[in-house]
C-alpha cells in the first residue's frame, strides 16, 4: 500500500475548508490551504512514485467493491502506471504552479475563496480521473471534472456571456458523455467486467475477427466522448467560448489537464483502439482536421486568449493524430510539452492582461516588450517551443508525431506541415502584435508580481528543457516502442515550415504592418470565413438548438392543448379565446382539460391492448 | 386472541396499530395538554415515540422472518402479509416520515399554519402506506391507499388561508378520486373474473384465463389507469406539478417521497402479483408510459422557474425510470426499481429540505432564483444541494448513480437496448436542467443576504439525506443486498 | 339461481354508469357536481361488486362495497371542507376559474 488514496484526497480537503469556512477567513489562509493542499498532493505524488520506482507492471490498491452484482465486481481501485505516473506529475506540478500564479492574479476578485475552493475541487476530480483503476471510476473524475469546468468557466456571472459560455461547454460535453456512457455499458456488456487489466486482458485473448465490430463500435463511443472532453470536431466549439473563464481556469482546465483526459482516456483504451483498426483512423482524421480548422481560424483571431484557445484545440488535434496514427506515446508526450508551453503562453497572456486592467484585444496592445519584459521573456520560450523551433521541448513532441503520421499516411504529415505552418504564424503573430511595434492602448501597464512571474519562469525552463524528458521511453513498458522512423528531410522540412511561419509574421506585423490589413482586404471572403469561425456556431445553432428549443415550446406547450382539449371541452368561445393569442401550454390549469387526459390515455391503452389481442 | 384475531395477526398488525394509536394521541393531546401554540414543538416527541414503537414492532417482524428462514408470513386469511418487500418499503417510509417531521416544525410556524393534525396527518397516512407495502388483498389495499390519500388531500391544503394550497388540494382531490375510481372499477373486474379479492387466488384465476378476454383487458387497463395515476407517470401526470408546486414545501417532499414509494410498491404488488400473467399484454403500455413520462417530465422540467414545479416534472421523470425497471422485469431491474426508490426518497428530501431551510419570513424560497448565492449565505445547505442534484442526475459517486445504473444494466440485459440509449440520452438532458439550479446557488450573487435561520431538527435532517444520499453512492452495497432481499416473494 | 335478471346486465348498467361519471366529471363546471360524478362513478362500482358478488355467492364483493361506502364517505368529508375552503377564498364554485396554477 501506498496510499494512493491520499493523492486525491488533500485537494478534496482544501476544497471543503475552502468551501465551507473560506468565506470568513483571510486570504492567506485560503492561500495557503489552496495551493498547501495542492503542494502536499504534488510531494505525495513524488514520494510514491519513488517509492514504487521502476513501476513496470502497473500499482494497483483495491479499497473497498462499489458495485457488485453476481459476479460482477466494480471496485473503488487506484492503480498507477507509467502513463498515469507522467499524467500526475502533469496534473500536480503544472497544477502547482497555476494555483500559486491564481494566489497573485485573483488577489483583487471577488470570490476568492469560492474560485479557490472550485479548482482544488477540480484537482481531485482530476486526479481520480487519472488514478482510477476502472471506467467508472474513471467516468466519476470525468463528470466531476466537467462541473468544475463548468462552475469556474461561469465564475465571472455578472457576464451574460460568461454563463452563456459555461451553458454552452456543458450542453456540448453532455452529447460526449451521452457516448461515454453508452462504451462504458457497452464494454459492461461485452467483457462483464471495468476494470482496466481484465478488460485489456480479455479483448486481447479474443480473436481479432470475433470482437472487431464490437470494439469498433466500443472505440467510436469512447471517441465521441474524448471529442467532447478534448474539444475536437465536431463539438470543439465549447472550448473557445470557455476562455471566458478567469485566465488561469483557461490555463489549468482548457489548456493542460482536462482538456487532455480525452487524450488520456484513449492513450489507456490502446489495446482496444489497435483492435480497432477502423476506429483509429477515425481518430487520426478527426484529430488532423481538428487541427488544421482550429489553427486556420486562429490566424485572424484579435483576443489573445481566442488565438491560444484554438491553439490548444489544434494541438489537441495533434495529439489525436499521433494517437491515430498508432503512436500513443508521442501523443502523450505531446500532452505533457503541450502542458508546458500552453499553460504559460495562457499565463502570460493572463499577466499581459493583468497588465492592461483586463484588455484582451491584439489591437490595443503593442510594444510591451520594454514594459513586461519577464512577461515577454517568458512567452517567447513558450512560443518558439509550440513553433517546433529545435531543440525546445515543442519540437521532439511534434516530430515524433509527424513522423508517426508519415509512416502511418504521407498525406497525413504534409497537411500536419502546414498546421506547423500555420500553428508557428498564428503564435508569433500575437506575439509580435502584442509585444513589438508601439503602443496602441491607453492603460497603464505595469509588470505582474513576483507570485505570477515566478510560476512562468518555472514553466518556461520546462517549455525550453521538456524536450529532454522522453516521454516515449519513460512509457515503453506501457506502449511498446516500434521501430524509430527517423528522418532528418523530414524533420528538416518541419522545422522549416514553422519557421517559415515565423518570418512571415515577422514580415506581416513588424516589418510592414500595412501588409496584414491589405491582405485581408484582399481575401475578403476568406478573411470573414476565418473570423467567423466558419460560421460553425451559426451552423449549430440553426441545426440543432433552435429545432429543438421549437419542438419542446411549440409542440408539447401550446399545439396540443389549444387545438385538441380546449376545443372539445370548452367550446368555440373558449377555443376564439385560445386562438386569440393566449398562450396556453399542455398544463392548463384546468381540472377537467387534467381529466380529459386522463381519459384519453386510458382510452388510448384500451385500444392499444384491444388491437394487440392481449399482447398475442 | 381468538381464530379472528391470532397471535399472528397482532404480529403483523403492531406497526400499523403504532402508527394509528399515535396520530390518534396527537390529537387528542394537541387539544387537551399542549392548548398554547408554543408547546405544540412536544408532539414530535409523540411522532418519534410513534416511529420509534413501529420501527420496533418492524424491527422484530425483521429478525423473525430471517430467523426462520421464511420468505413471508400472511395473517389475516391471508389479506396482509410480510415478506423482504414489505419490510424493506416500510422502513423506508419510516425514514422519510421523520425526516418530513424534522424539517417542518419551523416551516409550519413561518406559515402561520402549526397544528398538531400536521403530525397526526403524517402518522396516519404512513398508516396508509404500511397498507399498501403489505397489503395482499383488494381491500386492504383499497383501503390502505384512500387512507393516505384523504391524508394527502388535507396536507396539500393544509395552509387554508392560502389560494394556492386551496387549490392544489382540491385538484389533488378531484382527480385522485376520479382516478381511485378508475382503480375500484378495475378491482371490481378483477374480483368477478376470480372470484375473489386475495391476490394470490386472482393471479392464479387470471393465468388460466385467455389472455385476450375483452374483460380481462378491460380490468387490467382500468387499473394501470389508477396505477399509472398514482405514480405520475405521463399522460395521468397532470395533477402533479400543480399539486407539487401549491402544497406547502414540506408536505411537497411528502407526497414524492412517501406517496410516490407506496404508490409504486402497490404497483409492483399488482403487476408482478395478479397481473403477472397478463404481462404481454401490460408490458407495451408500461413502455409507453415510461417513455412518455421520460419526454414530458425532462422537457417541461426546462422551461421551469420554480423549484417545486420543477421538481414535479423530475419526478415524473423518475416514475419512468422506475417503470423501465418493471419492464425490464428481470431480478436486476426488479431490485433496481427497489435501489432506485430508496435512492430518490434520500436524495428528493434532501432537496427538499433545502428548500424548507430557506423559508423565512418575506422570502418562499421555491424560485430558482431564490437560491441565488446560497454559496454565500450557507455553503453547507449549497453544498448538500449539490449532491442531492447530482444524484438526481445520475451522476457518480452519488447515490442516483446506482439506481440508474442497475436499471440500465438491467435493461441491456434483458435485450432492450433502444430503451437503454433513449433513458441515457433523457440523463443528459436532466442534467441541463438540474444545473440550472446549481448555477444559481454557485454562480450568482445573494439578492438579500439574510443568514437562513435552522432549527436542530432540519440540521440532523440535513445531515441525514446528506449521509444517505453519498453513503449509498460509495457504500452501496448493504443497501443493494437490502434491496435484493426484497425479491423474495 | 332464479334471477330474471342476468349478470352482464348488472355490468352494463354498471358500465352505464360509471361512463356517465366520467362524462359528468369531464363536462360539468360546478365543483359540487364534478365531486359528486366521482361518487356516482364509485357506485357504478358498487353496482358491479354486488353483482358479481351475488353471481358468486360470495360476500367478499359486499364487503367491498361496504368499504368503498365508507371510503366515500370520508373522501365527502374531506373533499366538501377543501372545497368550502377554496369557496372561501375565492367565492366562486366555478370549477375553471380555480386555475390558478398553471404551465
Amino acid at each position: 500500500m501506498q496510499h494512493l488514496w491520499l493523492i486525491p484526497t488533500l485537494p478534496l480537503a482544501g476544497f471543503l475548508v475552502n468551501g465551507l469556512a473560506g468565506r470568513r477567513a483571510s486570504k492567506t489562509f485560503v492561500n495557503a490551504v489552496a495551493i498547501g493542499s495542492v503542494f502536499l498532493a504534488f510531494l505525495w505524488t513524488v514520494k510514491t512514485l519513488f517509492a514504487l520506482a521502476p513501476l513496470e507492471t502497473p500499482h494497483i490498491e483495491r479499497y473497498f467493491t462499489w458495485i457488485a452484482s453476481g459476479d460482477l465486481r466494480i471496485g473503488f481501485d487506484f492503480a498507477v502506471d507509467r502513463l498515469s505516473a507522467v499524467m500526475l506529475m502533469v496534473v500536480t506540478g503544472v497544477g502547482l504552479l497555476i494555483h500559486i500564479y491564481a494566489a497573485g492574479y485573483m488577489a483583487h476578485e471577488g470570490g476568492y475563496y469560492r474560485f479557490f475552493a472550485f479548482l482544488n475541487l477540480f484537482m481531485f476530480f482530476m486526479l481520480v480521473l487519472v488514478l482510477a483503476a476502472n471506467y467508472l471510476l474513471l467516468f466519476v473524475g470525468w463528470e466531476g471534472v466537467g462541473l468544475c469546468s463548468y462552475l469556474l468557466i461561469g465564475f465571472y456571472f455578472l457576464r451574460k456571456s460568461a454563463a452563456d459560455a459555461g451553458k454552452k461547454a456543458f450542453i456540448v460535453n453532455r452529447i460526449g458523455d451521452f457516448g461515454f456512457s453508452l462504451a462504458v455499458f457497452l464494454i459492461f456488456v461485452a467483457f462483464g467486467t471495468l476494470d482496466f487489466g481484465q478488460v485489456f486482458a480479455k479483448a486481447a485473448s479474443l480473436p481479432v475477427e470475433h470482437t472487431a465490430g464490437l470494439l469498433t463500435a466500443v472505440c467510436l463511443l469512447l471517441m465521441l466522448g474524448a471529442a467532447g472532453k478534448s474539444a475536437q470536431v465536431p463539438l470543439y466549439v465549447w472550448l473557445p467560448d470557455a476562455m471566458e473563464g478567469p485566465t488561469p481556469v483557461s490555463a489549468l482546465i482548457h489548456a493542460a489537464t482536462m482538456v487532455t483526459a480525452g487524450v488520456y482516456m484513449v492513450a489507456r483504451s490502446a489495446t482496444l483502439f489497435t483492435r480497432a483498426p477502423l476506429a483509429l483512423d477515425v481518430v487520426a482524421l478527426i484529430g488532423l482536421f481538428t487541427a488544421v480548422l482550429a489553427a486556420s481560424i486562429g490566424l485572424v483571431q484579435n483576443d489573445i486568449k481566442k488565438v491560444f484557445a484554438y491553439s490548444t484545440v489544434s494541438q489537441l488535434g495533434y495529439m489525436f493524430l499521433g494517437l491515430g496514427a498508432g503512436a500513443f506515446s508521442a501523443g502523450i508526450f505531446h500532452l505533457v510539452t503541450h502542458a508546458f508551453f500552453k499553460a504559460l503562453l495562457f499565463l502570460g497572456a493572463g499577466s499581459v492582461i493583468h497588465a492592461l486592467s483586463g484588455e484582451q484585444d491584439l489591437r490595443q496592445m503593442g510594444g510591451l516588450r520594454s514594459k513586461i519584459p519577464v512577461t515577454f521573456w517568458t512567452m517567447l520560450c513558450a512560443a518558439v517551443a509550440i513553433a517546433g523551433v529545435p531543440p525546445f521541448s515543442g519540437f521532439y513532441s511534434k516530430d515524433e508525431i509527424l513522423l508517426a503520421a508519415h509512416h502511418h499516411a504521407p498525406w497525413m504529415y504534409w497537411v500536419g506541415v502546414i498546421t506547423a505552418g500555420m500553428t508557428a504564424f498564428y503564435v508569433f503573430r500575437a506575439m509580435f502584435m502584442a509585444f513589438f511595434g508601439s503602443y496602441r492602448g491607453r492603460a497603464h501597464a505595469h509588470e505582474s508580481p513576483l507570485v505570477m512571474t515566478a510560476p512562468l519562469m518555472a514553466l518556461a525552463a520546462l517549455s525550453l528543457a521538456g524536450g529532454k524528458i522522453d516521454v516515449p521511453r519513460i512509457l515503453e513498458p506501457v506502449f511498446p516502442r516500434g521501430e524509430a522512423h527517423h528522418s532528418p528531410a523530414l524533420v528538416a522540412i518541419s522545422v522549416g515550415a514553422g519557421f517559415a511561419g515565423i518570418a512571415l509574421a515577422w514580415l506581416l506585423y513588424v516589418v510592414r504592418p500595412a501588409l496584414a490589413g491589405a491582405l485581408a482586404e484582399r481575401t475578403g471572403f476568406l478573411y470573414r470565413l476565418l473570423y467567423g469561425k466558419y460560421f460553425l456556431d451559426e451552423i449549430y445553432d440553426a441545426l440543432v438548438v433552435r429545432p429543438i428549443e421549437r419542438v419542446s415550446r411549440v409542440l408539447l406547450w401550446r399545439g396540443m392543448d389549444v387545438g385538441l382539449i380546449d376545443g372539445a371541452v370548452n367550446g368555440a368561445g373558449n377555443r376564439a379565446q385560445g386562438i386569440g393569442g393566449v398562450l396556453r401550454k399542455l398544463q392548463s390549469g384546468y381540472i377537467r382539460s387534467y381529466a380529459v387526459w386522463v381519459l384519453a390515455g386510458a382510452v388510448l391503452m384500451l385500444v392499444t391492448v384491444a388491437l394487440a389481442g392481449g399482447g398475442r | 386472541m381468538s381464530q379472528y384475531y391470532t397471535a399472528t395477526d397482532h404480529f403483523v398488525l403492531v406497526p400499523a396499530i403504532m402508527l394509528a394509536l399515535f396520530g390518534c394521541a396527537i390529537l387528542l393531546f394537541d387539544f387537551w395538554v399542549f392548548p398554547e401554540p408554543k408547546q405544540r414543538k412536544w408532539l414530535l416527541a409523540f411522532l418519534a415515540l410513534g416511529e420509534a414503537f413501529a420501527g420496533y414492532g418492524l424491527w422484530q417482524q425483521h429478525t423473525y422472518i430471517a430467523g426462520q428462514g421464511i420468505a413471508e408470513l400472511t395473517a389475516f386469511q391471508g389479506s396482509l402479509v410480510v415478506d423482504g418487500f414489505s419490510l424493506f418499503f416500510n422502513w423506508m417510509f419510516i425514514a422519510a416520515a421523520s425526516i418530513v417531521a424534522l424539517m417542518s416544525y419551523r416551516y409550519l410556524e413561518v406559515e402561520g399554519e402549526h397544528h398538531g393534525e400536521y403530525y397526526s396527518l403524517i402518522l396516519l397516512a404512513q398508516c396508509g402506506m404500511y397498507f399498501l407495502a403489505s397489503g395482499a388483498d383488494l381491500i386492504t389495499l383499497f383501503v390502505g391507499l384512500e387512507l393516505m390519500a384523504l391524508c394527502f388531500y388535507i396536507m396539500v391544503g393544509f395552509l387554508r388561508s392560502d389560494k394556492r394550497s386551496n387549490e392544489a388540494a382540491m385538484k389533488y382531490l378531484l382527480l385522485g378520486g376520479f382516478s381511485s375510481g378508475f382503480l375500484a372499477y378495475g378491482f371490481s373486474l378483477l374480483y368477478g373474473l376470480s372470484g375473489s379479492t386475495k391476490l394470490s387466488e386472482i393471479g392464479v384465476a387470471i393465468a388460466r384465463r385467455d389472455p385476450a378476454d375483452p374483460v380481462l383487458l378491460l380490468a387490467m387497463v382500468t387499473t394501470t389507469v389508477g396505477l399509472l395515476f398514482k405514480i405520475s407517470a405521463v399522460p395521468f401526470h397532470m395533477w402533479a406539478p400543480d399539486a407539487y408546486e401549491g402544497a406547502p414545501t414540506t408536505v411537497t417532499a411528502y407526497l414524492s417521497v412517501g406517496s410516490k414509494a407506496a404508490s409504486i410498491a402497490f404497483l409492483l404488488r399488482i403487476f408482478l402479483g395478479p397481473l403477472a400473467s397478463a404481462r404481454a399484454a401490460w408490458e407495451p403500455l408500461l413502455v409507453f408510459a415510461a417513455i412518455a413520462s421520460l419526454t414530458v417530465g425532462n422537457l417541461a422540467a426546462i422551461s421551469q422557474h420554480n423549484i417545486k414545479r420543477l421538481l414535479a416534472y423530475s419526478s415524473i421523470s423518475h416514475a419512468g425510470y422506475m417503470l423501465l425497471g418493471l419492464v425490464a422485469g428481470n431480478e436486476t431491474g426488479i431490485k433496481g426499481v427497489a435501489v432506485y426508490v430508496l435512492v430518490y426518497t434520500f436524495t428528493n428530501l434532501g432537496v427538499f429540505l433545502v428548500i424548507v431551510a430557506l423559508r423565512r419570513e418575506g422570502l418562499v424560497g421555491d424560485n430558482i432564483d431564490d437560491l441565488a448565492g446560497l454559496m454565500h449565505k450557507s455553503p453547507g445547505y449549497a453544498l448538500l444541494m449539490l449532491i442531492c442534484l447530482l444524484s438526481l442526475a445520475g451522476i457518480p459517486p452519488t447515490a442516483g448513480f446506482i439506481g440508474k445504473y442497475y436499471i440500465f444494466l438491467s435493461l441491456i440485459q434483458a435485450g432492450r437496448y433502444v430503451l437503454a440509449a433513449a433513458a441515457a440520452l433523457y440523463v443528459a438532458v436532466a442534467i441541463y436542467y438540474y444545473f440550472r439550479i446549481v448555477r444559481s446557488m454557485f454562480m450568482s450573487d445573494a439578492e438579500d443576504a439574510g443568514a437562513m435561520e435552522t432549527t436542530f431538527g432540519v440540521r440532523v435532517a440535513a445531515a441525514l439525506t446528506g449521509l444517505g444520499t453519498l453513503g449509498i453512492g460509495i457504500f452501496p452495497e448493504p443497501f443493494l443486498r437490502f434491496a435484493g432481499q426484497s425479491l423474495i416473494r | 339461481m332464479t334471477t330474471a335478471v342476468p349478470l352482464s346486465w348488472y355490468l352494463i348498467l354498471s358500465a352505464i354508469l360509471f361512463g356517465l361519471g366520467v362524462a359528468g366529471f369531464v363536462f360539468r363546471r360546478n365543483i359540487i357536481t364534478v365531486f359528486m360524478s366521482i361518487e356516482l362513478m364509485l357506485n357504478a362500482v358498487n353496482l358491479s361488486f354486488v353483482a358479481f358478488s351475488y353471481q358468486l355467492r360470495q360476500t367478499d364483493g359486499h364487503i367491498y362495497t361496504f368499504f368503498v361506502m365508507v371510503v366515500a364517505a370520508a373522501e365527502a368529508a374531506v373533499g366538501l371542507a377543501i372545497i368550502l375552503t377554496v369557496f372561501k377564498n375565492r367565492a366562486t364554485l366555478e370549477i375553471d376559474e380555480v386555475s390558478d396554477l398553471k404551465n
